[in-house]
């Protein structure tokens, strides 16, 4: 099979179309510069009637919104999940890390929380404070005025605090609290636990003429169709389209590996068409990676030449090591002040209004690093799975659970919107043991080598997951209700969720001043090929209790003006 | 390059015909109005080529007899007995649902059919006809055994008849309150565009609860929200 070799060639080709990939095509585009953007999904624009989920019923599906093709339940705008047909992954040594892959144009930022949080300069350098993991070579000065520019650009809304592990950006104003969010408050503070208003990136005023105003449905998870939300296609790649951006847009592309000269230098792209199952070169002079921190790793891996033997950027064996995930810890309350509702539409935006950023000193406890509480509840949409145990609650009034008839009726309207949960999100330390790589004995149905995982937690995320646990009960006793289910022991981790399953796995090309300890530079470059860039989550070397994606952001702006610079200085 | 060249987007790769279509300039809506037509426009609620196919080929497929979706149908009326206004589980297409998911999810489906087996075979032991055919109290008397479940053993160490009942009640009610006719009956007021403003008033008074009136400070005032935001260079909000 001969490779189709395209005659253009590109000033830069970027592989994926997320926050990393939207955020450079942007900036690379609006500088003048030919770009393609190599994409392994469909094209995907939340506002085309027939990919819209937004506002649709769960009756309109003959499912009720089960999960059965969508992991997070089929409204979910992700086309994907943690398993996808023909792109298998494997594990090694007992682990159990799962890899949610979103292939569309936009790619996970179609369907993600919007949490929207800055990396603070404790966060840079907290190996400076505990010994552990390592310190970036960059701090929080050199990345504030991209954080600045990415909160105008795209909005977010929040307060200003003066909290110096939280730092303030320029916000839009926040969504009055929920009812339940109010319980919330009084029961945090009752413990002395901060509660402020969330950070998230919807528009709750109008940020541009392109996009629209939150209409606060809650479903920010489906894509929002008047772009009220910021998903990578609807917020930065369409605009820069607009703007006369020279954008070449390749879907449904899977990229294989990135192609080298005799010098070592990238040239290009090899990609495979998915509809015609052919491989295809595209020639550019600057290859930026924003495939996702693993999907880079693997890219990377598979990108072995006479001058690469290693895989492309991998001299020093560090390509796919230190990935790491977000803890991820929760619990379920009963809230029985908040039965027998009054009903009204309180769906706001899609998530919380109110979250508790870490707030105590590790000094004092027995384990590393913070988290920070993510709230739910409500009275929200019914869809699959809502009313399966339609009244568990009586347990904890002595009266029999189940039965049927009338009774049921009363059941579901007495509890609904009684309960009341947290998700604990916090820094996991980074280490060299927990990595992926190529597993020589599989492939996926393209026959691109496949990844296989190594990844064990510590103990600072076990027992991190443990003070989640008694944190989170201690609130909700505060509240004045019951923990739902028996907290998970030592034996189950105290409940610490899987790697990966929290979907911030970062890491894999970690960047440092070090060749022989990083992959890229402070610029996001790779240091053994100076024309290969990767702005996604990889060139992370730590995680923060922040959530990734404003930082991917920030780093891809970042990243973009530097290549545009040294374009001009011509020193690439 | 002159920047100010006319979009020069074209779309590559696999499904460039197909997407010439929509490309970049969907004619999609742009306010909160539009989007509540667009959305009542279709029923495709979003699906993917491969999606919509997986539902013909559900739909097309025939899970339960006749009779078994009849002794759905009464057993599904005895769990959740209709009511005015909002109707009950037939309104609600719980059968069709059931019948549905049990394709669905297959897992379920040697609970689903063992259990109405179990049905009629303790119908026709104890009264000497099938479950449907019963009257109310006979169906009442056999359903009295099996619908409660002892919470503190897992669900599918329990008797198959119990986790049957559970797995039954389970899709009936979930099935009734996701339905038109369900979610009006729960009084669930949301999935519209609308401007939230916090809690009402009386909500409040009625839970004894308040605004801090230090984080309304930080809260939208919902009379800005369509002047663009601009801020001075400490990040104060100006509009």
């Amino acid at each position: 099979m001969q490779i189709k070799e395209s005659s253009t060639i590109y000033d830069v080709i970027i592989v994926g179309s997320g926050a990393g990939g939207g955020m450079a095509t942007k900036v690379l585009s609006e500088a003048g510069l030919k770009v393609a953007v190599v994409e392994a999904g469909p094209f995907f624009d939340p506002k085309n009637p027939e990919q819209i989920t937004q506002l649709k019923w769960p009756y309109e599906s003959p499912r009720r919104g089960a999960s059965t093709t969508r992991a997070f339940g089929e409204f979910d705008a992700a086309y994907g999940g943690w398993e996808i047909e023909g792109e298998p992954y494997t594990q090694k040594n007992g682990s159990k890390f799962s890899w949610f892959r979103s292939r569309m144009l936009g790619g996970r930022t179609n369907h993600w929380g919007r949490i929207s949080l800055r990396f603070s300069q404790r966060d840079f350098k907290h190996k400076d404070i505990d010994g552990l993991g390592e310190n970036w070579p960059i701090g929080y000065e050199d990345v504030k005025p991209y954080y600045d520019k990415v909160d105008k650009l795209i909005g977010v809304f929040g307060s200003k605090e003066g909290l110096e592990n939280e730092p303030d950006g320029f916000f839009l104003p926040a969504p009055k609290p929920r009812l339940h969010e109010l319980y919330y408050i009084d029961g945090a503070r009752k413990s002395n636990i901060p509660v402020i208003p969330s950070r998230m990136s919807m528009v709750t005023k109008k940020i541009n003429n392109d996009r629209g105003v939150c209409f606060y449905c809650g479903q920010c998870g489906r894509s929002c169709q008047i772009y009220a939300d910021f998903s990578a296609g609807s917020c930065l790649i369409f605009p820069a389209q607009k703007n006369g951006g020279q954008i070449d847009l390749f879907v449904n592309a899977m990229v294989r590996e990135v192609t080298t000269n005799d010098e070592g230098k990238a040239t290009g792209v090899l990609y495979i068409n998915k509809e015609d199952r052919k491989e295809y070169g595209l020639k550019g002079k600057i290859v930026v990676l924003a495939a996702s921190a693993c999907s880079t790793a693997r890219i990377l891996l598979n990108s072995k030449s006479k001058q690469h033997p290693a895989g492309l950027g991998n001299s020093s064996g560090v390509v796919g090591k230190y990935l790491h995930d977000s803890t991820g810890g929760g619990m379920t309350g009963f809230v029985p002040e908040l039965m027998n509702r009054k009903t009204y539409n309180e769906d706001g935006v899609g998530g919380m209004h109110v979250y508790t950023p870490w707030w105590l000193d590790n000094k004092k406890l027995d384990f590393a690093r913070g988290y920070h509480i993510e709230i739910w509840g409500g009275m929200g949409m019914p869809s699959y799975g809502f009313g399966f145990n339609p009244n568990a609650m009586n347990e904890f009034f002595g009266e029999k659970v189940g039965g049927y008839g009338n009774v049921l009726r009363e059941d579901v309207k007495k509890y609904y919107g009684a309960m009341i949960g947290f998700a604990g999100r916090g820094e996991s330390i980074a280490m060299e043991s927990n990595y992926c790589e190529i597993d020589p004995g599989k492939v996926d149905e393209f026959g691109i080598p496949v990844l296989r995982f190594n990844y064990q937690w510590s103990d600072h995320e076990r027992l991190q997951a443990k003070h989640m646990q008694e944190t989170f009960s201690e609130i909700i006793h505060n509240m004045g209700g019951q923990v739902i289910g028996k907290p998970a022991g030592k034996d189950r981790d105290y409940g610490l969720l899987n790697p990966g399953e929290i979907i911030h796995e970062v890491g894999t090309t970690r960047m440092g001043d070090n060749p022989r300890t990083s992959v890229v530079n402070k610029w996001e470059q790779m240091h053994d090929v100076d024309n290969v860039f990767i702005v996604d989550a990889g060139p992370f070397v730590s995680q923060a209790d922040k959530n990734p994606t404003w930082t991917i952001l920030a780093l891809a702006w970042r990243t973009s003006d530097y290549i545009v610079e040294q374009l001009k200085k011509q020193n690439i | 390059m002159d920047r100010r060249k006319s979009i020069q987007t074209i779309i590559l790769g696999a499904g460039a015909s197909a997407l010439a279509f929509h490309g970049c300039k969907t004619d999609g809506p742009d306010t909160a109005k539009e989007a509540v037509a667009a959305a009542e426009n279709t029923h495709y609620f979003g699906r993917t080529p491969e999606e919509l196919e997986l539902i013909e080929k559900l739909n097309a497929e025939q899970l339960f007899t006749e009779h078994e979706m009849e002794t759905i149908a009464v057993l599904s009326t005895i769990i959740l007995p209709p009511k005015e206004p909002n109707g009950g589980p037939i309104e609600a297409e719980v059968p069709e649902f059931i019948e549905f998911m049990g394709k669905d999810i297959p897992e379920l489906q040697l609970t689903l059919k063992g259990g109405l087996m179990w049905l009629d075979h303790k119908s026709n032991t104890d009264f000497g006809t099938e479950f449907k055919l019963a009257t109310l109290d006979q169906q009442k008397q056999i359903l009295d055994t099996i619908c409660y479940h002892d919470i503190e053993k897992p669900l599918d160490v329990q008797p198959l008849e119990i986790q049957f009942f559970y797995l039954m009640r389970g899709l009936t009610v979930c099935g009734y309150y996701s339905s038109k006719v369900g979610i009006a009956e729960l009084g669930y007021k949301g999935n519209t565009p609308n401007v939230w403003d916090g809690v009402p008033d009386d909500v409040l008074a009625q839970h004894g609860v308040s605004y801090d009136p230090e984080w309304v400070a930080k809260c939208i005032d919902q009379s800005t929200r369509n002047e663009i935001a601009t801020w001075d260079e400490n990040g104060n909000l100006l509009t």
